[in-house]
């Protein structure tokens, strides 16, 4: 797995939460958009078929970077979305939107 | 018989936005204040969540601008009882006097007698080959992972660009315990330094800059006036960038980039509200017109308020919402406490001279735009290369900007040109040998901002 992009350096004492990426289970804090959770432990934040791997650009909800998905095929913008335990993410197409 | 209440609309809960409720929430209004973010504050005063363990005060969050903070959060506790406040909605569309919003998965409509937009700024920038590699943000975001979030978008980043926020935003990455790993800017030093002497003339601003400069200078940081980023390098994340001064380069390792060249206007709103545009030289911008007040130009219902309507900074924003607001109840004959716009246009005024300094301290380069080599990625959303901008420059008539993105595709992706639409008109124009403003400007569309299918067809009518 790459190096973590994103460096906590301050509020670091928060209740931890668990959330899902890609079918792992992984801890994060209450308070961090997907965008941190996942950026915090990886260095891409998508990373899709035929794309640029993806890390988002702007943080503010403009750029449109950081598009991704829960696992039930909705799309969400990850630095506008907070991680809220037992989330299920997906950092590629979801299978089920493959399929159909 | 008692006249209903005039249905006013906010949009944008910024410094701009704010004080324009707050003073029609005091003449006994009840505004609809619209905003996208959880929290007030703007991308200026972003708060953290509100979440136990974010811990840092007013004075760690916002610095020398902690006061403003605070009395705008102040104000806000003060008036959001009075007033409509709906966070985590963003108006995607104008039609006529009703505002088309998305919330939580749908659509909503709300009417309006006037309109207030407020609307705020993001970054500009300038596309250097490799900047959409995982790594690289804007310098307002790298601000954002901060202040809202405790992040630093690496370990050891380099800031590239021009414009206060450079300054600012490393000064705060050092003062927080992450050290830049440069600061480059292609501005002369030269320029730097006869803004300085503009700049006495606002003391407060000049010590201000000063004092940025000299602590990341104490701390070694290295400040490389005159220099231009020629790409940034990595295979999958960011391991370093090359930067070039009269045909010299220099490779500087760093894990991640902070880019930014200035502010720009968010304007899409005011486009769709058929407000008339003129081209700012100054800004280099197509921004919305309005009287000095904010009564935009073309429309009686709607006024411009805060950076929206052409960027002037936070403390001139908070004067022109309260500006706005007084227009606005003075047009409708809604009778309002005794103010005199005189402080406020003064600061507007001082605003806009600060702005000139502040152009001649982070003057670009006359060959900034042309210098931009073919394979740069110009387009991140769809992808699209200086050079197929520059191959499309004058075919078919693609002498205007929209001309030139349904040949390129060029501003047609996700975030609709507001990444890629400044460099685009610049290459265009310098391409073609004529001023930025004749290639026209990229046309605001609905949704402004992607909406779900679903969203858009759950609207109630």
């Amino acid at each position: 797995m790459s190096e973590p992009r994103l460096q906590r350096i301050k509020d670091q004492d928060r209740r931890l939460i668990e959330i899902i990426v890609d079918g792992w289970a992984m801890s994060t804090m209450e308070g961090d958009t997907i965008l941190v959770a996942i950026l915090a432990q990886r260095g891409h934040l998508r990373d899709a078929p035929g794309e640029p791997l993806s890390a988002g650009f702007c943080l503010m909800g403009a750029c449109q970077d950081c598009w991704i998905w829960l696992d039930d095929g909705r799309r969400i913008r990850a630095c506008t979305t907070y991680a809220e335990p037992g989330m299920r993410i997906r950092t590629t197409w979801p299978d089920r939107l493959l399929a159909s | 018989m008692a006249r209903p209440p005039a249905r006013i609309l906010i949009v944008g809960a910024g410094p701009a936005g704010l004080r324009a409720a707050e003073m029609l929430a005091e003449a006994g209004c009840t505004p609809i204040l619209v905003d996208e973010a959880p929290r007030v504050g703007g991308q200026i005063y972003r708060q953290p969540p509100r979440v136990p363990g974010f811990m840092r005060t007013a004075s760690e969050l916002y610095g020398a601008a902690a006061d403003r903070a605070r009395d705008l959060f102040v104000a806000f506790d003060r008036i959001r009882h009075r007033i409509d406040y709906r966070p985590g909605r963003l108006v995607y569309d104008l039609i006529d006097n009703r505002a088309i919003v998305a919330s939580a998965g749908k659509s909503e409509e709300i009417e309006f007698d006037a309109l207030i937009l407020a609307t705020g700024a993001m970054d500009r920038i300038v596309p250097a080959p490799g900047w959409t590699l995982p790594g690289v943000y804007t310098l307002g975001g790298a601000q954002i992972a901060l202040k809202h979030q405790g992040c630093a978008i690496g370990s050891r980043v380099a800031f590239v660009g021009t414009g206060p926020l450079l300054l600012l935003a490393a000064y705060q990455y050092a003062k927080a315990g992450s050290p830049p790993a440069a600061i480059v800017l292609p501005t002369h030093f030269r320029s730097f330094a006869t803004a300085g002497l503009r700049l006495l003339g606002l003391p407060r601003e000049f010590l201000l800059g000063l004092f940025w400069l000299l602590d990341l200078k104490r701390r070694g940081v290295p400040i490389l006036f005159g220099h231009r980023l020629a790409q940034v390098i990595g295979e999958e994340s960011v391991t370093g960038i090359v930067v070039k001064r009269r045909g010299q380069s220099r490779e500087i390792a760093c894990d991640a980039v902070a880019v930014g060249y200035g502010l720009q206007s968010e304007t899409q709103l005011a486009d769709l509200a058929g407000i008339k545009f003129a081209f700012d030289v100054v800004r280099r911008q197509w921004l919305p017109e309005a009287d000095p007040l904010g009564r935009a130009t073309g429309r009686k219902d709607v006024y411009l308020a805060g950076d929206g309507a052409g960027m002037l900074g936070a403390d001139a924003a908070e004067a022109r919402g309260r500006l706005a607001a007084h227009a606005l109840m003075t047009d409708l004959d809604i009778s309002h406490v005794t103010y005199r716009p005189k402080l406020d246009l003064e600061a507007v005024a001082r605003a806009v001279k600060l702005q000139a300094a502040m152009r001649i301290a982070f003057e670009l380069p006359g060959d900034f735009f042309a210098a931009i080599s073919d394979e740069t990625i110009l387009c991140r959303c769809e992808q699209v290369l200086a050079s197929e901008v520059r191959g499309v420059a004058g075919l078919m008539g693609a002498r205007e900007l929209n001309r030139a993105k349904s040949y390129s595709r060029v501003g047609m992706g996700r975030c609709q040109g507001r990444l890629c639409g400044h460099a685009a008109a610049e290459i265009l124009a310098d391409k073609l040998g004529v001023s930025v403003d004749s290639v026209g400007r990229l046309r605001g569309q609905p949704p402004i901002k992607p909406v779900s299918v679903a969203t858009v067809a759950e609207r109630k009518t």
